[in-house]
């Protein structure tokens, strides 16, 4: 089994497949004497990686398998103590589900708002402004953005960052307070759902940044150089040639963004005080999001009972947005990659 | 107006350029075109300067603003009235000097350049805030070597009124750390490599290969929670199936090994997608090569695709491990909160880093002293900083040192 099968050189164009070396073996070449152990490992080895291959598959539909299973619990159970009344409970589980929706959307939203536009220019920077040469050392720091984890961020969030941004809430509250968002009292520790979006804006601009860059290096030489050439200043440049090529690139990456935002946990969970959900986003105490909500009562909750299936059905919610959110993505990036102005 | 505003007026040389130039230079033609080459842009000097003005000059307007009695400075502020006035007088001195077009130009040039200063703010400011309280914390005596056993209130009471140094540390959260990270890169690391392996190497872009690149990708959507919940939800099941069957089984399935379940759905994508691309740039010669050779396909990619790719797998293996050593969430909800060190992945509850410190920070051990749990967390955070950036460090150098020479013929 281990050095002759290399030897066996009589039929190798074939042995590209192993079930086409069986042919071979039918024909008695000799030279294909003492390969039957070659053609099983060979075999073998193809059926592994495709067995593993299998497997990856069989892990996702577990995935989607136990969280649907265990959802089930959250809208079909008993009422309380009584074991025989077993219904349905759907519109019970979305009156809880729906103010983690929007407060999983609204601090999504607030930090795309805030992610999306630095991030350009970052991107733009790294791409068209910073000196080739420092250009990719660069990228790697802003790419040690990323490598950061989460958890770090909360705790500079809850303890650096929500301090700071009181007196900015009480402005707002003084000069703005007539705009509902801004109404209220601010709170005083500023540990607010704005906050959560500010921090989590950090988090997601390394992603958004990085796939900017990697569409505006794309960008035609000679279409830029056309615009330079014609007279164009930089900016100018940039608007006509590198920004319509990129859009597509720009968009999927603000959605790859926000799908980390909606499944970011520990940055929100760290910051926010949680609460029910209102029209002001400088109240502390109030909003809370999907994997905040999960992360701060599940390990509480008793395996089996109904709060613990409808927090695994809240998940499954979150799941699907994410998954939407994701394949929309990159059906942008593929759509995308078919007319590019590249060709 | 471009030849009055003009300081420096170009020499008769640098007009004139090779034809010999057009004399007189007032005609309407030569109002169109710059004096020369590099006529109607702004000297170097020119961005530095103006930033450094505008910095002084918000300076002054933060300290005029602030109280008079107490002189404390808004850095934040400060930041933002200084990119405010550089962007203004930029623009304002470029319409002056030059024209709107360039004005324009200077305008977004230096809102690009803003936008980068202000994503390297947090950055600087979540490592600040991490390595000088984190710092302090690690010079606690046995810190690396303790655990949280026997620390509780009084214990930081007892720090708070200088009795002794912060106590209790973290070699369980290492420890937890260490073993539920390793098995969820057992798991992983061969399954993402033998997917990457058949999708390279065996699929001809047959459905089954596309459906495997399709469900990687979603994979790779997963948020964190969601897999936490799944490794939950699986051991729940599958232990309350095991107990119907009559097998003995833990009680709870809040343990190590369930939260190396959840990593790996995690990590498999991670692994897949980084090998794949390396197996991809692996040049198809060398496999012709070797099948001239007589050698057998298995034999060809054991020896001869992955050898040339291993660089760059084991560049792929160490960023997915730097991924998910910072996972907190998934850990969270399936491995639990211990304070003491267990080797057990199979059996008890295990904490890791980032459970630690999401723990200290969320309930410090006593209700109004804070600052000894915060340093403890703080430290923490340094030591997996400190990891993940070692690993992306390593992963950079595996790239760069061990790749395969590429003009190699």
């Amino acid at each position: 089994m281990s050095s002759d099968e290399s030897q066996s050189s009589g039929q190798t164009l074939q042995t590209r497949s192993g079930r086409r070396t069986r042919s071979s073996e039918a024909t008695g070449n000799s030279l294909a004497s003492g390969d039957r152990a070659g053609a099983g490992l060979d075999r073998g080895f193809a059926g592994l990686a495709r067995f593993a291959g299998i497997g990856i598959l069989i892990i996702l539909a577990f995935v989607a398998f136990f969280l649907v299973y265990n959802s089930w619990g959250a809208i079909y159970h008993d009422q309380d103590g009584q074991a025989d009344s077993a219904s349905f409970h759907i519109g019970e589980f979305i009156s809880h589900a729906w103010p983690l929706v929007i407060g999983t959307l609204i601090v999504s939203v607030i930090a795309l708002l805030i992610a999306a536009p630095v991030a350009i220019g970052v991107a733009l920077y790294i791409s068209h402004y910073a000196p080739p040469r420092a250009s990719r050392s660069i990228g790697y720091v802003i790419d040690l953005l990323a490598a950061i984890p989460s958890v770090v961020y909360g705790a500079w969030g809850m303890t650096f960052l929500a301090p700071q941004l009181v007196p900015l809430y009480n402005w707002l509250n003084e000069y703005l307070g007539w705009i509902p968002i801004f109404g209220g009292s601010p709170s005083p520790t500023g540990r607010t759902i704005i906050t959560a979006g500010v921090v989590l804006s950090v988090m997601v601009l390394p992603i958004i940044t990085s796939v900017c860059r990697e569409i505006f290096i794309q960008t035609p030489k000679l279409h830029e150089e056309a615009a330079l050439a014609l007279g164009a200043t930089r900016w100018e440049m940039i608007t006509m040639t590198v920004l319509p090529f990129a859009r597509g690139g720009i968009i999927s990456g603000i959605m790859l963004g926000l799908g980390r935002a909606l499944g970011e946990t520990m940055a929100v969970v760290l910051v926010l005080s949680s609460g029910p959900i209102a029209w002001s986003i400088i109240q502390s105490g109030r909003h809370d999001t999907i994997p905040s909500n999960i992360a701060s009562n599940f390990p509480e909750s008793r395996e089996g009972s109904v709060h613990w299936h409808e927090l695994i059905a809240i998940g499954l919610v979150l799941f699907v947005i994410t998954l939407l959110v994701n394949m929309l993505a990159r059906w942008i990036v593929s759509r995308h990659k078919e007319f590019s102005g590249a060709n | 107006m471009i030849e009055s505003t003009q300081t420096k007026n170009p020499t008769p040389a640098s007009v004139q350029g090779p034809a010999g130039g057009h004399e007189p230079p007032h005609e309407p033609a030569a109002m169109l075109r710059p004096n020369s080459l590099t006529g109607n842009i702004q000297p170097r000097w020119f961005l530095p300067a103006c930033a450094a003005v505008s910095l002084l000059l918000s300076f002054a307007l933060v300290v005029l603003l602030g109280d008079a009695e107490e002189f404390s400075i808004n850095w934040a502020l400060w930041f933002v009235f200084a990119a405010v006035i550089h962007l203004v007088l930029a623009y304002v001195i470029t319409l002056v000097r030059i024209n709107r077009r360039k004005a324009k130009d200077m305008f977004w040039r230096n809102l690009i350049y803003v936008a980068f200063t202000l994503a390297l703010l947090p950055l600087v400011s979540v490592i600040m805030s991490v390595a000088i309280v984190g710092f302090q914390g690690l010079t606690n005596a046995g810190f690396l070597t303790s655990d949280m056993q026997g620390i509780n209130a009084s214990t930081d009471a007892g720090t708070q009124e200088g009795e002794h140094g912060v106590l209790g540390g973290i070699r369980h959260a290492i420890i937890g750390s260490l073993v539920i990270t390793l098995m969820a890169t057992l798991v992983s690391v061969p399954i993402g490599l033998l997917t990457s392996i058949y999708l390279v190497e065996y699929s001809q872009g047959g459905p089954l290969s596309r459906a495997i690149t399709f469900f990687v990708d979603v994979m790779t959507g997963i948020p964190s929670i969601v897999a936490g919940l799944f490794g939950a939800a699986a051991m729940a099941s599958f232990l309350s199936f095991a107990d119907s069957l009559g097998i003995p089984v833990p009680g709870r399935s809040t343990m190590g090994v369930t939260a190396a379940i959840a990593l790996s759905v995690l990590m498999i994508p991670v692994v897949v997608r980084t090998t794949e691309e390396m197996l991809r740039v692996v040049p198809n010669e060398l496999r012709e090569a070797s099948y001239a050779l007589g050698v057998r396909k298995w034999r060809t990619i054991l020896k001869v695709v992955i050898p040339t790719a291993i660089s760059g797998i084991a560049a792929g293996v160490t960023l997915s491990i730097a991924r998910v050593i910072g996972e907190t969430a998934p850990i969270l909800l399936t491995a639990g909160f211990a304070t003491r060190v267990n080797w057990n992945p199979f059996e008890g509850w295990m904490t890791t880093l980032p459970v630690f410190i999401y723990q200290q920070f969320t309930r410090p051990m006593h209700p109004t002293y804070h600052d000894p749990s915060f340093q403890r967390a703080w430290a923490a955070a340094l030591i997996l900083i400190l990891i993940v950036m070692g690993l992306n460090l390593i992963a950079r150098i595996i790239a760069t040192i061990f790749a395969p020479k590429k003009t190699g013929r």
